[in-house]
């Protein structure tokens, strides 16, 4: 009984904190809805009473907003891709297969693990450089195709099937090399579209490889072309916001749909079973 | 041990992309990076041997400290408070019903899934001078209005500020899975025999999810010393390199001044930084795993 007052209040400060958490997203919409001139007055509305999608059209009339949007879903489908298809098939190797060199691999996953790519920026800029890939699609992608903690999720999934159903499978006369694509990875269905969402969002997200590898604006992905062309706007908040909004949009989105998919994958991506 | 053929060849079919791409992608850029840390040389383009020259030079370049001392700074203002905060949070999400958690925890982790570019764009609008409605809360107080990103004080505490409001989406998520992993009987119990919230706390739930907390807090360690997009789209380093961070330094050399060489020593003392911190990491936690 005692503690029924304490209880309400803590609720409302969880209320109080979370609502404050969540209003910059909630200001740069509503700004993205308002008019530029409410936007500059100086009666601030908290809700706006007027509301417009002029700016959302402004931006896809005067703006390369579709060609980075299909560069940002272009490349990130493919890292995404990418990086599910390499780790599966390494994951599954380490698993279930017995060859020379296993430990020695898997040792090299886990230690990669460690290492801090952001700071081999010089070398691998070089080398895209080298490859003639600056300003392309691959040059954004193939330093971003390793993911050791994918091959680890995977390599941990597979070897907690049980071994009877391979050799049930073996015995009704499935060849190996069947195995991983008729029986492992229906199987994995659900920790695969888990590791594809986040791998997808992170992607979407990234700022420090397409930011190096490119320099032309109609190669740019959303997520670097909106701070770099802010210029162009003058100061125009519901302008920018509305930019934002359509650049937050899509991974906002995932995240929405596939929330508990999401968190679960962040756990194991970090070690935590949940 | 008998290897099959068959089963190595296959095995070799399925390994080789992932140690093509590892060789192309992680070793040799290591490689080169060392052996262009050696030499005095454009970004692209060949350089002249210089043995030991760029560390020599970078031990007695005052920027460079700067910078790490910078990048250790913001370390600081962002780890530690982003944990305690994120086991707040997470203490305060899971008292409530399921439909109330998943709301709570949203608002909380929405702007974890937001690209940078969105968040800094989003925090320079509220935080505008001219017509940022938290200027307009200042007003409300009477304060005079303040320039954050280029006020000498202001600048690096508002940048981690926005970071911790970014990032602690994750930790919170973290820290609930950490704490449902706790058996509510051991509660029941001690509410049994009286036990204060704040004991229960001291004596329960701390020292039950320290291994989330000691993960978190790595985690973070290591995600913040790569400090670069939040800073240089707020910042850009300034006022007056007070917000110069290591990959900020990286860049410039690099692709500002074409120092390929030197930038290429700076990131590796960086790399080395880090990777020691993960190999601590890795030791502590398998530590607890034992």
């Amino acid at each position: 009984m005692s503690q029924r007052i304490p209880n309400i209040l803590l609720s409302l400060l969880t209320a109080i904190f979370a609502i404050t958490w969540i209003f910059p997203v909630y200001w740069a919409i509503a700004t993205s809805i308002k008019h530029e001139v409410d936007v500059t007055s100086k009666n601030t509305e908290i809700v706006p009473t007027s509301m417009t999608l002029i700016e959302y059209v402004r931006v896809f009339k005067e703006s390369n907003i579709l060609t980075w949007y299909i560069n940002s879903l272009g490349t990130s489908i493919l890292i995404t891709l990418l990086v599910i298809i390499i780790s599966m098939m390494c994951g599954y190797a380490l698993s279930q297969l017995n060859f020379p060199g296993k430990r020695v691999l898997w040792w090299m996953v886990l230690a990669s693990i460690m290492v801090p790519t952001t700071a081999l920026v010089i070398a691998l800029f070089v080398l895209i450089a080298d490859f003639n890939l600056i300003n392309t699609w691959a040059g954004i992608i193939l330093p971003q195709i390793i993911s050791p903690v994918c091959v680890v999720v995977f390599k941990q999934f597979f070897d907690a099937v049980p071994r009877e159903l391979r050799e049930a499978a073996i015995l009704d006369g499935a060849k190996e090399h069947n195995l991983l694509l008729n029986l492992y990875f229906p199987m994995s269905f659900g920790i695969t579209a888990a590791l594809a969402i986040v791998t997808y969002i992170g992607a979407w997200n990234q700022f420090w490889w397409p930011f190096i590898m490119t320099t032309q604006e109609e190669k740019f992905t959303v997520t670097i072309a909106i701070s770099s062309v802010q210029d162009a706007f003058g100061v125009r908040y519901a302008r920018e916001m509305a930019l934002a909004v359509l650049a937050g949009f899509p991974v906002a989105a995932a995240y929405l749909v596939f929330q508990k998919k999401v968190t679960n994958a962040l756990m194991m991506t970090s070690g935590i079973k949940g | 041990m008998k290897y099959k053929r068959e089963e190595i060849v296959y095995a070799l079919v399925l390994i080789a992309p992932f140690i093509l791409a590892y060789t192309l992608f992680l070793i040799y850029p290591t490689i080169y990076q060392i052996t262009l840390s050696f030499q005095k040389a454009p970004l692209v383009g060949t350089g002249e041997w210089i043995g030991l020259e760029n560390y020599s030079k970078l031990i007695n370049d005052k920027l460079f400290w700067k910078a790490l001392s910078n990048t250790g700074v913001f370390v600081l203002w962002t780890v530690v408070p982003n944990t305690l905060l994120g086991l707040m949070f997470a203490m305060m999400v899971i008292r409530h019903r399921p439909i109330f958690q998943a709301v709570i925890l949203a608002c909380f982790f929405i702007p974890h899934i937001l690209p940078v570019t969105v968040v800094t764009e989003m925090w320079t609008w509220l935080l505008s001078k001219q017509f940022g409605i938290i200027q307009e809360i200042l007003d409300a107080f009477d304060t005079k209005r303040i320039n954050f990103f280029t006020s000498r004080y202001w600048a690096m505490p508002m940048v981690a500020f926005i970071t911790i409001w970014w990032t602690i989406g994750f930790n919170i998520v973290l820290f609930i899975a950490g704490l449902r992993n706790i058996n509510p009987e051991i509660y029941e119990a001690s509410e049994m025999e009286g036990a204060s919230r704040i004991k229960q706390f001291r004596y329960i739930t701390w020292p039950l999810i320290w291994p989330v907390t000691a993960l978190v807090l790595t985690l973070q360690l290591i995600f913040q010393m790569k400090i670069f997009d939040q800073m240089y789209l707020l910042t850009g380093g300034g006022p007056f390199n007070s917000t110069l961070v290591v990959l900020q330094l990286v860049y410039n050399k690099a692709f500002q001044n074409n120092d390929g060489g030197y930038a290429a020593a700076i990131s590796l003392v960086l790399f080395g930084i880090i990777l020691m911190t993960s190999i601590l990491q890795y030791q502590v936690l398998k530590k607890q795993e034992d």
